[in-house]
């Protein structure tokens, strides 16, 4: 009668280590996944900014400080090293406050509001920073998750026992979400 | 808090199924009872009526509430570029698969989701909705339509919606038979007991169809906070919903939708068309819903 108890609780024990390991596959997969959907995202962003500015270009005066400036953010979010999560989103940070307030500049050119091609790769881009900004909240809330089990007991028994680590959050600026505002005298006088 | 409620509504199913299925054998029995003079076989009938039709309902559920509904899907962004970039963020942000997106053309801003599980479900929008609000009430709108998604709500909706839908066809073919004089020949029923048995059974025939839509309704009503509360867990902007709520019930009621999917859409389709009781009300008031998202 003892051994089969005996066994049974092996049994269970054995099942609750592998449920708690699988639970850690799952969750790292979750993290790397979520951070891939960043990257593809800050990718197809900097397939569509040589679009952008070849479709403003043409708008004679447009901007042009704020269209070297979104280059040359662009040239440098390629230049990050890849494992380097923290920097790349500091520079994608800084590419998205730039390209929202060329958004907010063509308010004031009616000519290029009304331009199709220029309405659509809006959307694109917008598309685009709204996936870029829902991907890190995604991928923040599966850190908060991993976090919270590599901490608490018992799954951080098994934590210790196959080296589950804690992830960094991204972190994310206050006025991330708020509406754009954009005082028109920061862009010099070669607007208009 | 969202778990739990995943596997509330995943342990509710279980028992609106078995809710409904008494009913459905309750109703079988007096089905059978007052027509066939055997209630066994009216149960048996019943069940057997009720699986078929249910499997054929939920096998093709989305299919059927579509076209109950006259939407038609879209297959491409470019058909609604904005509506399915929409989408397309809220299911990644909720990590569901992508909806099948549906557009029904109707003035009254209005939406709503269906399916059997998150991976097999559609969301559909009225062309209202998508000129009256802005991209950021739009997203507070999906965003909710997503939680039901997420949170299983779809299928015990289209569950309840099967059953009830069963009862009805039930019923109507009792209704069928009384006219067209099924009944029974044996006219022995003197007994006080038969007689009790035969208007318990009446009475039965005519309140199932009402229990199950109480049901039905009451299984939605709460839902609806759950959602809205869901949706800001995704958007983190409350007041993207506390304006596409505003501007959804400040607007008239659909030209034409269908009845048995009302408790399904994001405001009450019928709104000033009929005034309902609180007991038959598919929607708790957006007033309510919009105080419980200020607190937020």
């Amino acid at each position: 009668m003892a051994w089969i108890i005996a066994i049974i609780v092996v049994v269970l024990l054995v099942i609750w280590y592998v449920t708690l390991y699988n639970g850690f596959i799952q969750i790292r997969t979750h993290v790397q996944e979520s951070w891939s959907q960043i990257d593809v995202q800050l990718k197809r962003r900097n397939d569509l900014i040589p679009n952008l500015i070849s479709t403003t270009k043409g708008y004679a005066n447009y901007e042009q400080s704020t269209l070297k400036k979104v280059v040359e953010l662009r040239n440098q979010l390629t230049a990050v090293p890849a494992g380097d999560r923290q920097q790349t989103m500091e520079v994608s940070n800084a590419l998205s406050g730039t390209l929202r307030s060329l958004f907010a500049v063509a308010e004031n050119y009616p000519d290029l509001k009304a331009n199709t091609q220029f309405s659509q790769l809006m959307e694109e881009l917008t598309n685009t920073e709204n996936k870029i900004a829902y991907s890190r909240q995604l991928y923040n809330s599966t850190v908060a998750n991993l976090n919270m089990k590599v901490q608490s007991f018992p799954s951080n028994l098994v934590a210790n026992i196959h080296h589950f680590k804690q992830e960094a959050y991204l972190q994310v600026p206050e006025e991330e979400k708020a509406a754009p505002k954009v005082n028109f005298d920061d862009f010099g006088n070669d607007n208009k | 808090m969202l778990y739990e409620q995943i596997a509330m509504n995943k342990r509710r199913t279980g028992y609106v199924m078995v809710g409904f299925t008494l009913l459905v054998v309750a109703l079988g029995a007096a089905l059978g009872d007052v027509f066939a003079g055997n209630w066994l076989v009216g149960c048996l009938w019943a069940l057997v009526v009720t699986a078929v039709y249910m499997l054929i309902m939920i096998s093709n559920s989305t299919n059927v509430v579509m076209s109950l509904n006259n939407a038609r899907e879209i297959k491409h962004e470019d058909q609604a570029p904005q509506l399915w970039h929409l989408i397309e963020d809220m299911a990644l942000v909720g990590r569901v698969p992508m909806p099948r997106v549906f557009i029904i053309d109707d003035a009254s801003p209005n939406a709503f989701a269906t399916g059997n599980s998150p991976e097999h479900s559609a969301v559909a929008v009225t062309t209202g909705l998508l000129t009256r609000l802005n991209r950021e009430e739009l997203e507070g709108v999906i965003g909710h339509e997503i939680s039901h998604v997420r949170n299983y709500d779809i299928r015990l909706q289209t569950i309840a919606l099967a059953l009830s839908a069963a009862i009805s066809f039930l019923v109507n073919l009792a209704s069928h038979l009384m006219w067209f004089g099924g009944g029974r020949d044996d006219d022995d029923r003197d007994s006080a007991g038969g007689a009790i048995a035969m208007v318990v059974s009446i009475l039965l025939i005519f309140l199932a169809p009402l229990a199950a839509s109480i049901a039905q309704m009451a299984l939605s009503r709460n839902r609806e906070y759950l959602a809205d509360a869901s949706s800001v867990e995704l958007t983190r902007n409350p007041q993207g919903l506390i304006s596409a709520l505003e501007k959804i019930d400040d607007s008239e009621p659909m030209q034409e939708a269908d009845p048995s999917s009302a408790a399904m859409y994001i405001g009450d389709p019928f709104k000033n068309k009929r005034k309902m009781t609180d007991l038959f009300a598919t929607h708790p008031p957006i007033a309510d819903r919009i105080a419980r998202l200020e607190k937020m």
